[in-house]
């Protein structure tokens, strides 16, 4: 089953067109990488995906719910965790666990559950009674990653995950992330071209909004006839932008 | 509803957790209902009744709810915790009544503490003081609605300037709270009756003496102002949430 499904997706700010005309197609369980320069039109496509941001022509199917007619229904099954750290920062990690879950449905048994759980998956012991704004970034970043699947999302964005972590929090989360693979679709946007080719099954290549190349790390490259997947990316959006 | 409860239940803890709300929301009014009435009682002539400061002083207290709901919806917005709220399922409505709720029954224990206050410096305890009470209710909707519009339309500076400083000396100085507007002259006393926060002292006045004179027009302005605030806030916030 397709868990995204995007038709002529469109959206500008003014006269900068941010995504021109996507057609995007996740199936479901995959982990789907968004690759592009700044201002490649990631962000705009994963706010649309998420009903935060209106499109200004197509529609998407998520789990096959219209993001433009069904917004309740597909608010209910998707979650995120945006580019920024998104804390409550005067709550506990424990709270803010606590209160996702109950704002997306869970009873308060429920949601103590999830969050006991997710506490221990993403090594939260010791912080989960602290207040998130005193939390290192890694830990905060963790926590916004863990109050995105205390819901139980069908569909999860991860918008940049590892943007700020050194390079043994980026692993753990890598090897969290992996754990997830097949129990639910994920799409994630990032700048690193080796967390796309570690963690993807498929990878997008956004150039000026536009879907430029899909496919798989080394289909990528054998279409760019590259050896790196960075090299195929320079090659891919290279060519958009000299059109 | 269990959704915006939840929310509700963050921004209580938001609030109470700010050391900002107990002082301004709690211990403020108190200052300056024992302050004002020390100096009336060193003064040969009565400068204040209490009867009269205690209603004033309350709504006065009301002011700061203003700055506590835009502060809190202009932190939010400042964030990106807010973008994750607007990509679950709780509603416009929802987000309103979460920020709403939580500041009513704390403006409820603002009044309570004032009046109670008041009680040893001369107030004589009746049930008009639970009416009084009671009647600060469409005023506190209305601040609380004007600092959410606030926080949904500015960032939390200016949040800070308009509701903080501007906001606290207008609602003080055009409501009659501690002065009798009349004092001023005929044409400031009409352009102050053109705002709600005479109307909103008066009500309570009115509610603590047991008077009916004008508290039908009192209670009118006041909810009026409450409801076009209440709605514009929606709009506000709603139009906040679209642009992220």
């Amino acid at each position: 089953m397709k868990a995204i499904q995007t038709t002529e997706l469109c959206r500008s700010f003014g006269d900068v067109r941010a995504v021109d005309h996507l057609d995007l197609s996740v199936e479901s369980g995959e982990i789907y990488a968004l690759l592009g320069v700044n201002g490649a039109g990631k962000t705009t496509t994963i706010r649309m995906l998420s009903c935060l941001l209106p499109p200004d022509s197509g529609d998407a199917l998520l789990m096959g719910h219209s993001i433009l007619r069904e917004s309740a229904a597909v608010k209910q099954i998707i979650n995120l965790s945006p580019q920024e750290t998104a804390v409550a920062r005067n709550l506990t990690a424990r709270e803010n666990l606590l209160l996702i879950a109950q704002i997306y449905g869970f009873s308060m048994s429920e949601a103590a559950a999830r969050a006991d759980e997710l506490v221990d998956a993403l090594e939260l012991h010791d912080v989960v009674s602290r207040r998130a704004g005193t939390l290192s970034g890694g830990y905060q970043r963790r926590l916004s990653i863990a109050m995105a699947l205390v819901s139980h999302p069908q569909i999860l964005f991860l918008d940049e995950p590892t943007l700020g972590l050194d390079v043994l929090a980026r692993r753990a989360l890598w090897s969290f992330i992996e754990t997830l693979r097949g129990k639910m679709t994920m799409i994630l946007t990032t700048h690193a071209m080796d967390e796309a080719e570690a963690l993807s099954d498929r990878i997008g290549v956004l150039a000026n909004g536009r879907l430029r190349a899909c496919g798989t790390a080394q289909e990528l490259k054998t279409l760019a006839q590259a050896d790196s997947l960075e090299d195929a990316f320079v090659k891919l959006v290279s060519k958009e932008a000299s059109r | 509803m269990k959704r915006t409860m939840a929310f509700a239940g963050r921004n209580v803890r938001e609030l109470l957790r700010d050391p900002l709300t107990i002082g301004f929301g709690a211990a403020f009014p108190i200052l300056l209902l024992l302050l004002l009435t020390f100096i009336s009682r060193n003064t040969p002539t009565e400068l204040f009744n209490i009867e009269s400061l205690t209603p004033g002083i309350a709504v006065f207290g009301l002011s700061f709810f203003s700055l506590f709901s835009g502060m809190l919806v202009a932190k939010d917005r400042s964030t990106s915790f807010l973008m994750r709220l607007f990509a679950s399922p709780l509603t416009a409505g929802g987000f309103i009544a979460g920020y709403t709720l939580p500041l009513l029954p704390l403006s409820l224990l603002q009044a309570i503490l004032c009046y109670a206050a008041a009680l040893p410096l001369g107030l004589p305890f009746s049930a008009s003081v639970f009416r009084a009470i009671l009647a600060i209710l469409p005023a506190a909707v209305l601040f609380i609605a004007l600092g959410l519009f606030a926080g949904s339309l500015l960032n939390d500076k200016q949040v800070g300037g308009l509701c903080g400083a501007l906001l606290t000396n207008v609602s003080v100085i055009c409501s009659g709270a501690w002065f009798p507007i009349d004092l001023v002259g005929k044409g400031f006393r009409t352009f102050c009756y053109c705002l709600p926060f005479a109307h909103a002292v008066d009500l309570g006045r009115n509610a603590l003496s047991g008077s009916t004179d004008g508290t039908g027009l009192h209670l009118l302005v006041v909810c009026g102002y409450a409801l076009v605030l209440s709605v514009l806030a929606v709009l506000a916030f709603r139009r906040a949430a679209k642009r992220g």
